[in-house]
């Protein structure tokens, strides 16, 4: 068993057990942790399989951005003067129903048809530098679009949470 | 060289962990985290099938996705925002007036 196995079996581990705890927990700010947990933990595995462009983006922009939005969000939408902001649950017995039956059918479909796959040789291959002039040849047309879609969201998402009155006639 | 193929269960287990989430919470803000673990499971799936060709579109696909569920989260919390502003709750089976009690 290499080094990268264990620390791939490692990440595996800890990441399912954050999302574990994410479902049991009743406090939404032990949720949020553990959502970043779990979100660092799959940025080391896109590490470990090479694609470390795709890491670093995970880390800086889901643990970094959207961790910090949720954690915000959580704060201005509970009153938290002294008591735990709580996530109440419900639905617990068709849930289980809906996701078990769905996960049988994932695994089922996962074990018959799967090629087996390698891990890459980590020394030969350099993806950061190839992601880089795809971006700008193949891809340049979603990648300007997304620009724009960053752009309108801003506006969108601010305009939306600030308190700005319409006028009468507007 | 390391087997991944256990990966793959990984991903169908966040998919289905995140759906779980999105199905049972009441919270606006953690049935978002749901979300944001659905598409994370996807984000995984695509990464690992970009190892059965020599390109890179898996991971190109993934940093779309990314970009995609950012605008999501951001629009989604502004609205939360807002629906707190008005209704005082962030739990959805309470906010059952579509206009502005007057």
């Amino acid at each position: 068993m290499s080094a990268q196995e264990i620390v791939l079996y490692l990440l595996v581990g800890f990441s399912s057990t954050s999302v574990l705890v994410i479902l049991v927990s009743r406090n939404v700010f032990y949720s949020a942790l553990a959502l970043l947990s779990c979100l660092i933990s799959l940025a080391g595995i896109y590490g470990l399989l090479s694609a470390e462009f795709l890491a670093i983006t995970q880390l800086l922009i889901y643990a970094g951005g959207v961790l910090v939005l949720m954690i915000f969000g959580i704060m201005l939408t509970n009153k938290i003067s002294g008591k735990v902001p709580e996530s109440k649950s419900h639905n617990w017995v068709s849930g289980i129903l809906l996701t078990g039956s769905l996960f049988a059918v994932l695994i089922t479909t996962f074990k018959n048809s799967i090629i087996p796959l390698q891990s890459p040789d980590l020394n030969t291959v350099n993806p950061v530098k190839q992601i880089g002039i795809e971006l700008m040849s193949t891809y340049v047309a979603p990648f300007e679009v997304s620009g724009i879609l960053l752009l309108v969201c801003l506006i969108g998402a601010a305009l939306t949470a600030s308190s700005f009155k319409k006028n009468a006639n507007g | 060289m390391v087997k991944i193929d256990f990966l793959f269960y990984l991903s169908a287990f966040l998919f289905c962990a995140g759906l779980l989430i999105a199905v049972t919470k009441k919270n606006a803000i953690v049935v978002l985290m749901g979300i944001e673990l659905m598409l994370n499971a996807a984000n995984l799936n695509l990464v690992l099938f970009n190892f059965q060709k020599k390109g890179l579109e898996g991971q190109l696909f993934a940093l779309f996705i990314i970009i995609v569920a950012v605008c999501e989260a951001a629009v989604g919390i502004a609205i939360i925002l807002k629906t707190y502003h008005y209704y005082h709750t962030a739990v959805p089976d309470q906010i059952s007036d579509l206009k502005e009690k007057n």
